[in-house]
This record gives structure tokens, sequence and C-alpha cells, in this order.
């Protein structure tokens, strides 16, 4: 078989599954972000049994692999049907299952993902918060200011300085981790270069991915660089 | 009637019993210092008159209003705090500007805040608000003049140094004119050269008749500025009075032990 496609056709088909790729980073994104912080103050809440929980559940999602994840988020609710099927029992649960189990498989991903990164990005977030002194707090009680504009007012942008760095890092992890999703057979970039194995017998569309990943990876870098760059005029 | 007064004041934390039954008047227009050794709950006592611990038991009354009384119950809400903790100011040890922000900001922050809440409770229209505004950013403008600051106003915390820093803090505790303004250990984190300017301002403001409590161990500076002294040892007030019969006071060995280690 000789080059029975040519390099322009396979560019094409490759940003076509960077699309996709680029579609579960930046929804992933979306989500996590402010779940992240929602998960971070449960964490920390004063309220025991929910911190607990909450500790718990980040213990689980950060302890186990993300394609095991994905595994269960996709066939669990399946399963789950079928049990409840040949039981006979019906719930709230059982048609929640009943309606993720018919997710297209791109949902499923979505889902998976924004849960698991959004643990992540929760102990990034606690990190964050927990490191700012308490007199940044007490400046800001004794001034009369209320928690909530204490938080959004003072705390909040500082977080965000210090937590940039490890943040980059994760984020850059998570572009790499889209390739998971075609085990659950979602398209992406990994996916419509290995296409090109079965149609054609071609492994450089395989290897070619690698430069759609480095250039993206490069811009999220310098986009990085210029925030922490940003917000380097004060420190704290 | 004083415009301050402390009656009883108790601390625990845990098993520890920080400050025993503290009790003292403030009058309008003086200036209290608190010295001690370190440990003896200066810092605790400063912290209870701001809300920021809430005391074991004791009463806190100001100009006859009751901010606090054990008796009535020890739980304020959150709201309850911030409305009292508005009486006084607080300038820290360690200053605690907020990095972000110029110091300029750093003064019309809290202040703005306020404003914006006040006249919108007020149902004020829009450009009152702005107008407010401005006024509270020229307000604040002139106290970073006062205390030699105009030319730092767009400056950022970290291109300050720690006198620079302090002022500005002292400037943002005034922007919220409270009634009584407190300071702990206001130039204990400064290096020696610096101490001077701060303390000037301090100065500056009791010469203005503002009421202070301040926690020092600057003991020269604290017999020149203090209407009146509190010695405190282990969470008591062991010697009270004028600077002269603090400072003078040759029969209590606990203060003259205090005076000493502080001198050298
Ligand atoms: N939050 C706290 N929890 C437990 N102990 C405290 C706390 N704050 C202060 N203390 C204790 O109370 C005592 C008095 O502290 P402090 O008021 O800071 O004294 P000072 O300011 O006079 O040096 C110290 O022994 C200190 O360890
Ligand atoms: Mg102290």
């Amino acid at each position: 078989m000789i080059a029975s496609v040519t390099f322009g056709e396979v560019t094409l088909k490759l940003l076509e599954g960077f699309l996709s790729t680029l579609k579960i980073f930046g929804l992933t994104l979306l989500f996590a972000l402010p779940l992240g912080l929602v998960i971070s103050f449960g964490s920390m809440s004063r309220f025991k049994p929910l911190k607990y929980l909450v500790k718990v559940f980040v213990w689980i999602i950060r302890g186990t692999p993300l394609m095991l994840q994905l595994i269960v988020i996709y066939y669990g609710p399946g399963l789950i049907v079928m049990a409840a099927r040949k039981a006979g029992t019906s719930n709230f649960f059982i048609d929640l299952m009943e309606k993720m189990n018919n997710f297209s498989a791109m949902t499923m991903v979505v889902i998976a993902f924004v849960i698991n990164y959004a643990c992540y990005f929760s102990e990034i977030y606690r990190g964050g918060i927990e490191s700012i002194t308490q007199g940044q707090y007490e400046a800001g009680y004794v001034l009369g200011m209320t928690k909530r504009q204490i938080f959004f007012k003072v705390i909040l942008l500082q977080v965000v300085k210090r937590i940039i760095p490890p943040m980059s890092n994760e984020i850059i992890t998570l572009v790499k981790d889209t390739s998971l999703a075609r085990i659950i057979t979602a398209y992406e970039l990994i996916w419509a270069a290995q296409k090109f194995i079965k149609s054609e017998g071609l492994l450089w569309p395989l290897l070619y991915t690698g430069v759609f990943y480095l250039a993206f990876c490069g811009i999220l870098t310098l986009l990085f660089g210029y925030i922490e760059k940003k917000l380097s005029y004060f420190r704290s | 009637m004083s415009l301050l007064e402390v009656r009883d004041i108790t601390k625990n934390f845990g098993k520890a019993e920080v400050l025993k039954g503290i009790s003292f008047d403030v009058e309008k227009g003086e200036v209290l210092s608190l010295i001690g050794s370190s440990g003896s709950g200066k810092t605790t006592l400063l912290r209870c008159l701001n809300f920021l611990e809430t005391p074991t038991s004791g009463k806190i009354t100001l100009s006859g209003e009751t901010l606090y009384d054990s008796e009535e119950g020890r739980n304020l809400s959150d709201r309850e705090k911030r409305d009292r903790r508005l009486h006084f100011g607080l300038v820290f040890q360690q200053f605690n500007l907020f990095p972000q922000y110029t110091a300029l900001k750093n003064v019309t922050l809290a202040a703005e805040l306020l404003k914006r809440e006040e006249l919108k409770r007020e149902k004020a229209s829009a450009a009152a608000i702005k107008e407010a505004l401005e006024g509270v950013r020229l307000k604040a403008a002139e106290l970073l003049d006062s205390v030699g600051l105009s030319d730092k106003a767009d400056n950022y915390p970290c291109q300050l140094s720690g006198g620079q820093q302090q002022r500005v803090a002292i400037a943002r505790a005034l922007a919220l004119e409270p009634e009584i303004l407190c300071f702990d250990e206001p130039t204990s984190a400064l290096d020696p050269e610096l101490t001077g300017e701060v303390l000037s301002v301090i100065k500056g403001l009791a010469a203005r008749k503002m009421t202070m409590i301040i926690v020092t161990h600057e003991m020269e500076f604290a017999k020149n500025v203090s209407d009146k002294v509190i010695f405190m040892d282990s969470g008591v007030i062991a010697v009270e009075g004028t600077p002269d019969e603090v400072f003078g006071n040759s029969s209590n060995a606990r203060i003259q032990k205090f005076l000493k280690s502080v001198n050298n």
C-alpha cells in the first residue's frame, strides 16, 4: 500500500479528533474548576460529617485510576439497570441510572473527567486557601468586612496566585488524560490516528498526534507563564 | 460614665486561663498603654475588645451601650460581631495589609464596601453612591497624607518598608473612624530605625485626641504618650495608674523586674 492517503488528509482527520479532545478538555475545565471550589469548601467544613464524607470521596477518586472510573461510569449504570430489572425494583435512582445508560460516550467521559479533576483541583484549592495567614482574615474582620467580602475581595486573588503553578501542572496533565476517553469509545485524537493503522496500516499518524499535544501544551505553558507574570505585581 | 468600661473579663483557652478578670475604664480622648511581659495576655485582651475572641465571661460597655455581657449569652452572630467591631480599630504587629492592593486601595477597600452597603440600604441613587465613594477616596488620600505617605498611594505593600506599611495600616484603620483605636505592638516587627516614624504618627493621633489603647514594649514612648498605663502580669492587672505612678513604682517587684528586662 503506497500512500493512499496524503499528509493533508491525515492532518484534517487528526484535527477532527483534536477538536474532540479540545471539547473534553474545555468542558472538563468549565465544570471542574468551580466544582472543585465547592468540594474544597466541603473538605474544610466545620460540619464534621460533611467534611469526612467529602474527604472519603476525594480519597476514593484520587486513589483509583481515572481509567477505572471511566469504566465504572460507563458500564455501571447499565449493570445496575439490568440487575434492577431482574429484581423487579424501580425507584428514582434506577431511573437516573437508566437515563445515564443512554448518555453518549462523550457525555460519560466528561462526567468522569469532571468528577476526577474537581477532586484534584479541590485539594489544590484547599492547600492554597489554608496557606493564607489568619492575619488576612482578621484584618478584614476588624475593618468590618463580612466573611464573604473577605473571601472574594482579599483571599481569592492571593489563592489564585499561589495555585497557578500546581494548577498548570494539573491542567497540562488533563490534556494528555483526554486520550483515555477512547477506552469507552469516545472519539478523540489518538483514536483518530489509530484508525489509520486499521484502515491503511499507517503508524506515522499516531506519532504525528504528538505534535498536536506538544503544540497545545506549549500554548498552555505560555498562557500560565503570562498569568503568573500578570500576578507578579504583588507578593503574598 | 466612661467611654469604654471593661468589667471582669476572663478568657480561657481550654484549661488555660489567659485573662483572669480584667477591669478598666478608658475616657474619651485618652491614651491607655498596656505593658507586660510576653504571654501576660495583652494581645488576647485587645482581641476580645475587637471581637476576634469572645470573652469567657465579663462585660464590655461603650458609651453606656452594652457591647458584650456574658450573662446575656455568649454567642454573638457574625452580624452582631461585625457591628461591634466597627466601634474599634486594630493595628496589628504584622501590619496585615492586603498585598494585592495599593496603599490607597488598602485604605479605601473596607470603607467603600461599608459606604456602598449603607447607601444601598437607604436606596440611594447610583449618582449619590458614586459621589460618596469619591468622598471615601478623597478622605483616604488625606489620611495617607497625614501619615506622611501621599507619595506612596499607588505603591503595593511589597514596595514599602515595614514602617511605611504600618503607617498605611494605621491610615486604613482610621478610614473607618473607630471610636477607639487599638495597637498591638505596632513597632515590634520593625527594624529599630523604622520605629520612630510609626511612633510619631501615633503621637500625632494622641495630640489630636484620638482615643487609643496601645500594647507596646517601647517604654519611653509609653511614658510620654499615655494618660494611663496598665501593667499586666499573668492575666491580671498588676499595676495601674498614670505613667509616673506605674514607671516610678518601686514597691512592686514584678514591675521593677519587667522594666529592667525591657530596658536592656
Ligand atoms: N488561640 C489560643 N489558644 C490557646 N492559647 C492561646 C491562644 N492565644 C493565646 N494563647 C495563650 O495565652 C497566653 C497569652 O497570650 P497573649 O495574649 O498573646 O499574650 P501577650 O500578647 O501578652 O504576649 C499565652 O500563654 C498564649 O500561649
Ligand atoms: Mg502579644
